[in-house]
């Protein structure tokens, strides 16, 4: 069950959390970057993941529901267009999107176990895909934004979503279906690793 | 890089005092659209005017005594309307007012939009009933542009823009005094590098000098009555002839070795030879065969099709007249234009991405076009961001090498050896890891130029066999890095390794590798990037000057 200061979804926490300027005017770093060869680089790395992480198997259900809910609609409208209109092309789809639909379900669990993430020293590496496989890393120093968003039923399962900005739009790295905790727990650490290593864009 | 002995203090506008803009500005951003409305509207009514005067001051000169008879028609002939109503004083007392406040709004509007340029940040207050304050931070600029249309210089003015990182995020003054703004550009970069003030006694000096200038440049010669005034409108418009003559590049602001010239007879024939002189002939030859056939609807497609394919390449010809790009201390200068110029100067160490791409009929003459990725400057004003990211519209491999010197002096010596085998080359040559032969059953023809090679803090990546392409990314600002593989490549046992960037015209991507390759090459480059990241202090370059 959310508790009520998390009921606000969508809650996005620019990563320099508690400084006033809006991320458009660029990350405020007063200083302009670490000293070179400075400690940032030499300190324990008591964060660094020995293995993959996995997100949690709860997400599947997020998954399952929103399919079954878009296939749904969709082989809805298609089979009554179909019957109604007597279009049997309609008809087919209708069947043809609600088979995909059940194989895409089918692989679901597959699909979230696919998706992992690793923290390593300076940069955070996150796979996903069985099919189509990628595998970003994004350096902590990188980082402007770390978002987190949950939609209704990741809310009644207690988790959430990750999301990392950086510069460039294609990065597009979201780690999602993480317990509420780990996520918030992993966004402050990753937004005072990105502060220790800010640099200039 | 090396340092010149003595660089000019910093200028008076940027003292950290609120300062106005060129007096002329707020007839170069819109009194002079009004003046022509305001013309065109008494060009129109001149003759009615006249005759009407004729007969108001003097009766009976001409045409004796009789009133002119008014039709009722006010949209036809407002003039004799107002004549015929006796409302010839409301309708002069009107225009006044209008004139007037239109010249108070202007005027207004000119004293309340002052600028000030601080230690941090160059600050913009502008707005008559809203009031804007917009502040940008110096070490956040991406890149300044000060551009004169030709009008502009008329007056000796020009406008400078200053690029931040972020959409629409562009701070613009204009206009300022031509040697003003020129004088502003540097004193910016130069407290963006991170060089501390001078002393106050040197910018006195200075203060002096420009001040001279901006008299000079400011003010137009209507001062009344004395002798001087002749000397001085003399001195004026010399100085005007002066700056237009001028070569668009002060021979002073750069070493003459580091600059790269368009010669305008391949300027031409690079864009005779482009992709939209293609297209030019495909429309023509429609436009030939629709008039031998007679279907004239076609005719009004295509014509206005070859007009936009025209006017394009006109203005891509035009754009390259006295195109220059040199290396200056605070940054690559990039300046072009006849009769409206402008230049654009990217600080060191903004540029994310450079592209250096030859298409198929440049090859015989080997000819290649350059392209960079610069934050901010993308998105926002699609018509000017093509532009502006075009760094070098047609040149030499030659002219490729010195530009890519500029826009990466540091990584320079690593990567000689490798343009050669890059712009051109083919196959596992001079350090790049080439793409395996069963790569050819997705990229049947440039799978040979397929590679890529990490050196000097730089990835580079070769591609394309139609439209020849190498991409340098300065690990320093590359955002992230993926390698990817659908089922297609996974079936083949290769990946694609893409490094993102700051949006721009440049999307860096290795089509595809072998699978062990492409792993490698993604743990290089994210262990490069962010060591590389730690390090790179190009964004400061003036402290090591300094110091």
């Amino acid at each position: 069950m959310p508790d009520p200061e998390h009921a606000a979804s969508d809650a996005s926490l620019p990563v320099a959390a508690g400084q006033p300027t809006p991320e458009t005017t660029g990350p405020p770093s007063p200083s302009p970057a670490p000293a070179p060869g400075g400690a940032a680089s030499v300190d324990a790395p008591a964060h660094v993941d020995d293995d993959w992480r996995r997100v949690s198997p709860k997400h599947v259900v997020v998954e399952v529901v929103g399919s079954v809910i878009g296939a749904g609609i969709t082989v809805a409208v298609l089979l009554v267009v179909g019957s109604w209109f007597e279009l049997w092309w309609a008809t087919w789809a209708g069947i043809a999107v609600g088979v995909i639909a059940l194989v895409s379900i089918a692989l679901e669990p597959r699909r979230v176990r696919s998706i992992g993430y690793r923290r390593r020293a300076d940069d955070l590496v996150f796979r996903r895909g069985i099919m189509f496989q990628r595998q970003v890393a994004v350096p902590y120093g990188r980082m402007q934004l770390v978002d987190i968003t949950r939609g209704p039923v990741s809310r009644a399962l207690g988790l959430a979503d990750l999301k990392f900005v950086t510069a460039a739009a294609s990065t597009a790295v979201t780690l999602p279906g993480l317990p509420l905790e780990e996520a918030e727990r992993l966004r402050d650490e990753l937004v005072a690793l990105a502060e220790t290593r800010r640099a200039g864009l | 890089m090396t340092e010149p002995a003595v660089r000019a203090p910093i200028g008076p506008l940027a003292d950290g005092e609120w300062h106005r803009l060129h007096p002329a500005s707020p007839l170069l951003r819109g009194g002079l659209v009004f003046l022509a409305v305001l013309g065109f509207v008494l060009a129109n009514l001149r003759e009615r005017v006249v005759e009407v005067f004729v007969l108001f001051f003097a009766p009976g000169a001409e045409s004796p005594g009789e009133t002119p008879e008014f039709g009722g028609d006010w949209a036809e002939d407002p003039v004799t309307g107002i004549v015929a109503n006796g409302l010839v004083g409301w309708a002069l007392l009107a225009l006044a007012a209008v004139i007037v406040l239109v010249v108070l709004g202007f005027w207004f509007a000119w004293r309340m939009h002052t600028f000030r340029v601080t230690d941090e940040a160059l600050e913009v207050r502008s707005g008559i009933l809203f009031r804007s304050h917009r502040s940008a931070r110096l070490d956040r600029i991406q890149g300044i542009n000060v551009a004169r249309p030709v009008f502009a210089r008329l007056f000796g003015a020009a406008k400078l823009d200053v690029s931040v990182a972020g959409q629409s995020g562009n701070v613009d003054l204009s206009y300022l005094g031509s040697a003003q703004a020129d004088r502003l550009r540097g004193d910016l970069l130069r407290l963006a590098s991170g060089t501390r003030r001078q002393e106050a006694v040197a910018t006195a000096v200075g203060d002096a000098v420009v001040a001279a200038g901006a008299d000079a440049a400011g003010a137009l010669p209507l001062a009344p009555g004395a002798p001087s005034v002749v000397d001085r409108a003399g001195a004026v418009v010399g100085r005007r002839v002066d700056e237009f003559l001028a070569p668009e590049l002060d021979p002073d602001l750069a070493p003459p070795e580091s600059v790269v010239r368009l010669p305008l007879p391949r300027a031409i024939a690079s864009a005779l030879l482009g992709g939209s002189m293609i297209w030019l002939v495909v429309i023509i030859a429609i436009i030939v065969v629709s008039l031998t056939t007679g279907t004239l609807w076609m005719l009004f497609t295509f014509i206005p099709a070859a007009i936009g394919v025209v006017s394009y390449l006109w203005s891509r010809i035009t754009g390259s007249l006295r195109y220059s790009i040199a290396g200056t201390r605070d940054g690559v200068r990039i300046g072009s234009g006849l009769l409206s110029t402008a230049n654009q100067t990217i600080p060191p160490g903004r540029v994310h991405a450079i592209e250096a791409s030859q298409w198929l009929l440049w090859r015989a003459f080997g000819w290649w076009t350059v392209r960079v990725n610069v934050a901010g400057q993308s998105i926002s004003q699609a018509g000017d961001a093509a532009r502006r990211t075009l760094v070098l519209p047609v040149g030499t491999a030659d002219d490729v090498r010195r530009v890519i010197g500029l826009l990466a002096p540091d990584a320079l010596d690593d990567l000689v050896p490798l343009l050669d085998a890059g712009l051109a080359g083919t196959g596992p040559a001079a350090g790049f890891t080439s793409a395996p032969r069963r790569a050819a059953w997705i990229r049947p023809f440039s799978w040979r130029r397929i590679g890529i090679a990490v050196e000097g803090g730089t990835a580079v990546l070769r591609s394309g066999w139609l439209l020849r392409r190498l991409v340098l990314v300065p690990l320093a600002r590359m955002q992230s890095v993926a390698v990817a593989a659908g089922p297609v490549r996974r079936g083949l046992g290769l990946e694609s390794v893409r490094i993102h960037t700051v949006a721009g015209p440049i999307a860096p991507e290795v089509p595809a590798l072998d699978r062990a390759d492409a792993t490698a090459a993604f743990t290089a480059i994210a262990a490069e990037a962010v060591d590389r990241a730690l390090h790179d202090r190009t964004d400061r370059w003036g402290v090591e000057h300094a110091s």
